[in-house]
């Protein structure tokens, strides 16, 4: 672990000065990739013989259900960790990513919606994958909606944290029977799968803007965190004397 | 098991004390799906082929709006916590007061639902796939829901809280409850679906109990 | 340059509602994020000031 004290900035009052220092280096990473990515999503990549240009959703749809299936687990393990070890800042980290999570999903199906529709004719076809997705969003909804409703910080962070654990652990059980529900109900069965065939720069421009959605996630989950910290600790001596420095 | 066997003496001995909620909960269910046909028409056809979706979703509502009284009574008058400080197994207390919980919510839906069936033109071997699937279906609901109960023991708004907890955790369960009784009656088999239907009910009946404790001694700390 | 023009680029080949309102919906959700964030954050920041100055105008009497 080299020299830094890691212990050090699991206290909210030094991982708020960390995360104050860590926030512009990220927010400029996902800057630069997200017009390095959107460069190669209109410029570099080739149309699609059979999609035309109505492909290049994929750039913004892909990387988005990823990171809100990925955002998800992530915020379980903080969860996880703030149960077992009581850590206020792993919950803090939970709810902060929570937000963004959700949006994460719901770009990902209005993205697949606006893709649907010339591609399917229907703006909404109960596939199963934008079905998961649409359950995904449920999930995120219920998860940020108890922990609205319950005042108590303490009581929230653990309520929210095996709600979030109760859902991670399903996620795979409800994949498995939409898929089997969407084998099962012929018709509604057209899916990505028979999309473009993958050239590499397409998939260079996705890993790409999931890098830049990654870097994007970090910087806000980071500067959330500093609101949600200040807010729980505004009570505490760090937070009068930096308001004084502020001042 | 003694304690198991306590709590469910106990809890039965309340429930019996109070049969009008039992009757609410099935005639929510019964209501429920007699509006389906007057939103959509007549048809026999289109009635046939909604029948086990509606049944279910049926089935969920009714299952979930009775979740508030899973702990609430406990809750109100103390019990709940002298049970948490007993030196008995939570999780096993959680057990007993949700199979009873199921006795007196989920049961009754099942052993009512060959008649709504019926409405929806449902015939002989659907109908027997519809309770088998229903009888191990419920009790994963209600398994299921009392994480959702415990979870907004106490919460304002808790009884609409808990059901965007729990209706998407529910999302298996119905597609499987329904999907046995669409197999049963497009002749493919509901065995599959009923496997899956009691694989579920173990893990649920494995797991959800120290879910459910552990929501609780969150709730009430 | 693999767009004829300015227009064919934003033509999209005849997708451009479908390309543009994605692209431009996610981004405009982004900053809507970015801009809650912030005003969030300013809102407690002055809320924390008025704290403070309450906390010494009590102190110093």
């Amino acid at each position: 672990m080299g020299k830094i004290n890691w212990y050090k900035y699991a206290s909210p009052a030094s991982f708020y000065g960390l995360a104050g220092k860590l926030i512009p280096g990220f927010a400029t990473l996902s800057v630069v990739l997200f017009i390095i990515g959107l460069y190669i999503s209109f410029f570099v990549a080739p149309t699609d013989a059979q999609q035309g240009e109505a492909y290049r959703i994929i750039f913004i749809h892909v990387p988005a259900a990823w990171m809100s299936m990925f955002i998800y687990v992530v915020m379980a393990a903080y969860s996880g960790i703030g149960l077992a070890f009581n850590t206020r800042l792993s919950a803090m980290m939970a709810s902060s990513l929570a937000p963004t999570g959700a949006l994460f999903a719901a770009i990902a199906l209005f993205t697949g919606s606006f893709w649907g529709k010339p591609m399917w004719g229907a703006w909404w076809v109960w596939d199963a994958r934008l079905t998961s997705q649409l359950i995904l969003f449920f999930l995120y909804v219920g998860y940020i909606s108890l922990q609205a409703a319950i005042d108590d910080p303490r009581r929230s962070d653990r309520a929210s944290a095996l709600i979030a654990l109760v859902g991670v652990v399903n996620v795979p059980i409800i994949y498995f029977s939409v898929k089997w529900w969407n084998t099962l109900h012929q018709g509604a069965s057209i899916s990505f799968t028979k999309a473009p065939t993958m050239a590499y720069t397409m998939v260079a421009g996705m890993l790409i803007m999931a890098a830049a959605c990654w870097m994007y996630t970090i910087a806000v989950a980071l500067y959330r965190v500093r609101i949600i910290i200040l807010e729980r600790e505004r009570h505490s001596v760090w937070v009068s004397e930096l308001m004084e420095k502020i001042k | 098991m003694n304690t198991l066997t306590w709590v469910l003496k106990r809890d039965m001995l309340l429930a019996m004390r109070r049969k009008s909620d039992v009757l609410t909960t099935l005639f929510f269910f019964v209501i429920m799906t007699s509006l389906f046909p007057l939103g959509v028409g007549p048809e026999p056809q289109l009635l046939k082929a909604m029948g086990p979706g509606v049944v279910w979703v049926a089935a969920l509502l009714a299952s979930m709006l009775s979740l508030g009284r899973l702990f609430a009574a406990d809750h109100a008058d103390g019990t709940l916590e002298q049970m948490l400080l007993a030196p008995e197994s939570l999780a096993l207390i959680v057990l007993g007061k949700t199979l009873v919980h199921w006795i007196a919510s989920g049961l009754p839906l099942v052993l009512i639902a060959p008649f709504l069936g019926l409405q929806f033109g449902m015939n002989g071997d659907a109908l027997w796939v519809l309770v088998a699937s229903l009888l191990l279906g419920t009790p994963v609901l209600s398994l299921v829901g009392a994480i959702g109960a415990s979870l907004t023991l106490g919460l304002r708004g808790g009884g609409i809280l808990v059901s965007l907890l729990v209706l998407p955790l529910y999302i298996p369960v119905l597609i499987f409850g329904a999907g046995a009784v669409d197999a049963s009656t497009s002749g493919l088999g509901a065995q599959g679906h009923l496997s899956i239907l009691g694989a579920l009910l173990v893990l649920a009946l494995l797991a959800t109990p120290m879910a459910s404790a552990a929501a609780l001694r969150i709730s009430l700390e | 340059m693999k767009w004829g023009s300015f227009s064919a680029f934003l033509h999209m080949g005849g997708y451009a509602f479908y390309v543009w309102s994605s692209f431009g919906l996610s981004f405009a959700l982004f900053a809507i994020e970015l801009l809650l964030l912030s005003k969030r954050r300013r809102t407690l920041l002055k809320r924390l000031g008025q704290i403070q100055r309450l906390n010494a105008s009590r102190e110093s009497k």
